[in-house]
């Protein structure tokens, strides 16, 4: 019994004993100017405050934030409104409405059906990327808008549609012309 | 009465007022300052340059926001108590020395509101009657965790009254004197009394800590047992009076302190600055060093806030009773020694 | 009338209808800050009397801390309408003649006291601060030393008492 009391299984096992301070650990004086002292070195260290709005905390390449609607290289839309991505999702936060691309609409919609209604509630979303690795199509993603959700007054502001869901047009032309040169 | 005296006197009170009220104003800034860089964070920034705004705008908020007031059983004691709190809070100021005189249009400025006799006495008893501010707004709040720290709050200053005065008769039979300004006045030249009486000192400080219910002795309004204490009822800018007055009391510590104990608006070299660079500006410069020390001190009750944890009530009655009152008596005893040495010496035959 | 006998007759309001209203109001907190008040404004009386040191210690002793700790009772304790005491009316024949008997001692005492007008002559022609504390605690520790230690004996007392009525007694005994 003995022995298994000395056993430390993680290394950092500390006896503690109750004995009786002495008379200058009893009037604590030395402890509080020790602990000015551990405070007083805080106040001079670098702040570890990253002021977020003016300074963005480089994001891991893996985080998942803000959903983007991708287009393709052309400048168009990926997505079919197949609604996968709403069946996938476990928070039911995606609704959609689909429909038929017109002759001159080329440009705008990769295939023949697009989404002509496509909506996040940010309030039900969780972030989980089920609707990114369930899209057949590449549509949508966390990881490209490098952003977070940001706080609004009203909760129907929550409710992002098309408008704030889809690549900005001059991105998706930056990408291109990125991809050429490379 | 001469009328050039009534408005020389006027002018100074306005200022002293007016540099209690900024003073405690800035210190709210301060302690949230200072709280954040001890804690490796930055603090209030956005209210103007480094967030010195900040006040203000904390001011308008709490004038901005609603009055609640709670079912009390009298309205009148309700709005006194804050009242009572911010009015001593106030009035402390008036018999601290801001410097010894100046001469400006030809008339000779004392730098003080007014020199009674008795100046010390006068703060300790304004500082008893800030007890009842707590206390009568704990009372009216009509709300058992407000009475819980009216009651605390009581009976803590009360105890260390007694401490604090101990330690005071200890430096007061040293200097003979209970104006504030004679006691400034002795400690010229860098024989600060700290020297001296560094047990009185230390006495002085911890109770200062307790009659200002500092952290660690903030038990009338700890959150995790009492909610906000005193002023959990209050809201909007009566409760605004509230913290307003505590801050102002620590400005009143802080000077008092440095008055008391660290030669008020002496600064070593003063005599020789007002040789060669005249009177005015030696006394300006002893301004500027009783600001300086103040403030060293107020940043020394927040320091300590932010160091050392919440004492628990009957710790703080043992300190209070049982360690720093025999204490006082002790030092009050060595000092009466030390002073009538020769006497002794000579009745012993020595 | 000057302005001191103004500030004498406020004062004097002040503290008589303070005094008057700690005994008839009904709410014993209130009673106490009315009392509060009263003790304040007779601190005002002595600064009338260019007393600075009694009218300060006035305030400290009977507001600042004997008040506060009768407050402090009051509040701990619980007083309702139903906890009064109806006290019989003997006691109360009593304690009214005892009042009377009180009130014509202090009226003959004032009546046959030696006027003050002699010191107040000496007082201007020394052309010293008799109220200042130097003068007080030489009058206090030279010629009135014998009751000043019986004072500080007879306080000693009170808190020795004070101290073995709050001490528990030892279960073994």
């Amino acid at each position: 019994m003995s022995s298994l009391q000395t056993i430390s299984l993680s290394g950092s096992k500390k006896e503690v004993s109750k004995k009786e301070m002495t008379f200058l650990e009893k009037l604590y004086l030395i402890a509080i100017i020790k602990g000015l002292w551990i405070t007083i070195k805080h106040f001079f260290k670098k702040k570890a405050t990253i002021q977020y709005p003016d300074q963005v905390r480089p994001f891991s390449p893996v985080y998942r934030g803000r959903h983007m609607l991708k287009r393709d290289s052309q400048g168009r839309e990926n997505c079919t409104a197949c609604g996968l991505c709403a069946l996938s999702c476990p928070a039911e936060a995606i609704t959609m409405k689909a429909a038929e691309r017109k002759p001159g609409e080329e440009h705008l919609y990769r295939e023949e059906k697009y989404a002509e209604i496509y909506e996040i509630n940010m309030l039900r979303c969780i972030f989980c990327g089920l609707c990114e690795e369930a899209c057949p199509k590449d549509a949508i993603y966390l990881t490209i808008s490098k952003e977070l959700v940001p706080a609004q007054y009203h909760r129907e502001d929550f409710i992002f549609g098309k408008d704030k869901l889809v690549m900005p047009l001059e991105m998706a032309i930056r990408n291109t012309q990125q991809n050429s040169v490379n | 009465m001469d009328s050039a005296l009534i408005i020389e006197k006027s002018v100074v009170i306005v200022a002293v007022f007016v540099f209690t009220m900024i003073m405690a104003m800035y210190s709210t800034w301060a302690e949230r300052k200072v709280a954040a860089y001890l804690q490796d964070r930055i603090g209030p920034n956005r209210a103007g340059w480094g967030g010195l705004l900040q006040p203000l705008a904390d001011g308008l908020k709490l004038f901005a926001k609603e009055e609640f007031e709670p079912n009390t059983p009298n309205r009148i004691l309700f709005f006194t108590g804050p009242a009572i709190a911010m009015s001593t809070a106030l009035i402390t100021s008036a018999v601290i020395p801001w410097g010894d005189k100046l001469e400006l249009f030809g008339r000779t400025v004392i730098l003080q509101a007014t020199d009674i006799d008795v100046s010390i006495l006068y703060v300790f008893g304004i500082v008893s009657i800030g007890v009842y501010g707590i206390m009568i707004g704990g009372w009216a709040s009509n709300n058992k965790f407000s009475l819980m720290g009216a009651v605390r709050a009581a009976s803590q200053m009360v105890s260390y009254e007694v401490a604090m005065g101990l330690s005071i008769i200890a430096l007061l039979m040293m200097t003979g004197t209970l104006s504030l300004k004679e006691i400034a006045q002795q400690q010229s030249g860098l024989h600060w009394n700290v020297f001296y009486q560094p047990l009185s000192f230390l006495i002085f400080l911890i109770c200062a800590f307790a009659e200002t219910n500092r952290t660690p002795f903030d038990l009338a309004e700890c959150e995790s047992e009492l909610i906000g204490g005193y002023h959990t009822e209050y809201s909007s800018m009566k409760m605004g009076f509230y913290l307003f007055a505590e801050y102002a009391n620590m400005f009143i510590s802080a000077t008092i302190i440095s008055v008391l104990f660290f030669g008020g608006y002496n600064y070593p070299g003063m005599s020789w600055v007002i040789e060669h660079w005249g009177n005015n500006a030696g006394n300006l410069l002893g301004m500027l060093a009783l600001f300086v020390k103040l403030c060293f001190f107020i940043f020394f009750f927040m320091w300590v806030r932010w160091t050392i944890p919440r004492f628990r009530y009957d710790q703080l009655m043992h300190l209070g009773w049982k360690i720093l009152i025999p204490l006082g008596i002790i030092n009050i005893v060595i000092t009466g020694i030390v002073l009538l040495r020769s006497e002794i010496f000579a009745f012993l035959g020595f | 009338m000057s302005t001191v006998l103004i500030i004498f007759y406020i004062l004097s309001a002040i503290t008589l209808s303070m005094a008057f209203l700690a005994v008839f109001t009904r709410n014993p907190i209130h009673s106490a800050i009315y009392l509060v008040v009263c003790m304040m404004s007779i601190g005002g009386h002595f600064l009338l009397f260019n007393s600075q040191f009694l009218a300060i210690v006035q305030i400290i002793v009977y507001a600042g801390a004997i008040m506060v700790l009768i407050l402090y009772t009051i509040m701990l304790m619980d007083l309702n309408k139903e906890h009064e005491v109806h006290r019989p009316r003997v006691t109360r024949l009593v304690a009214i003649i005892l009042f009377s008997l009180t009130c014509i001692i202090l009226i003959l005492i004032f009546i046959n006291s030696d006027p003050v007008a002699g010191t107040i002559d000496r007082y201007d022609n020394f052309g010293e601060d008799f109220q200042s504390i130097k003068k007080l605690g030489k009058v206090l520790l030279n010629e009135y030393l014998v009751p000043f230690e019986y004072a500080s004996i007879l306080l000693l007392t009170a808190m020795i008492g004070a101290v073995l009525l709050s001490k528990k007694e030892k279960p073994g005994k």
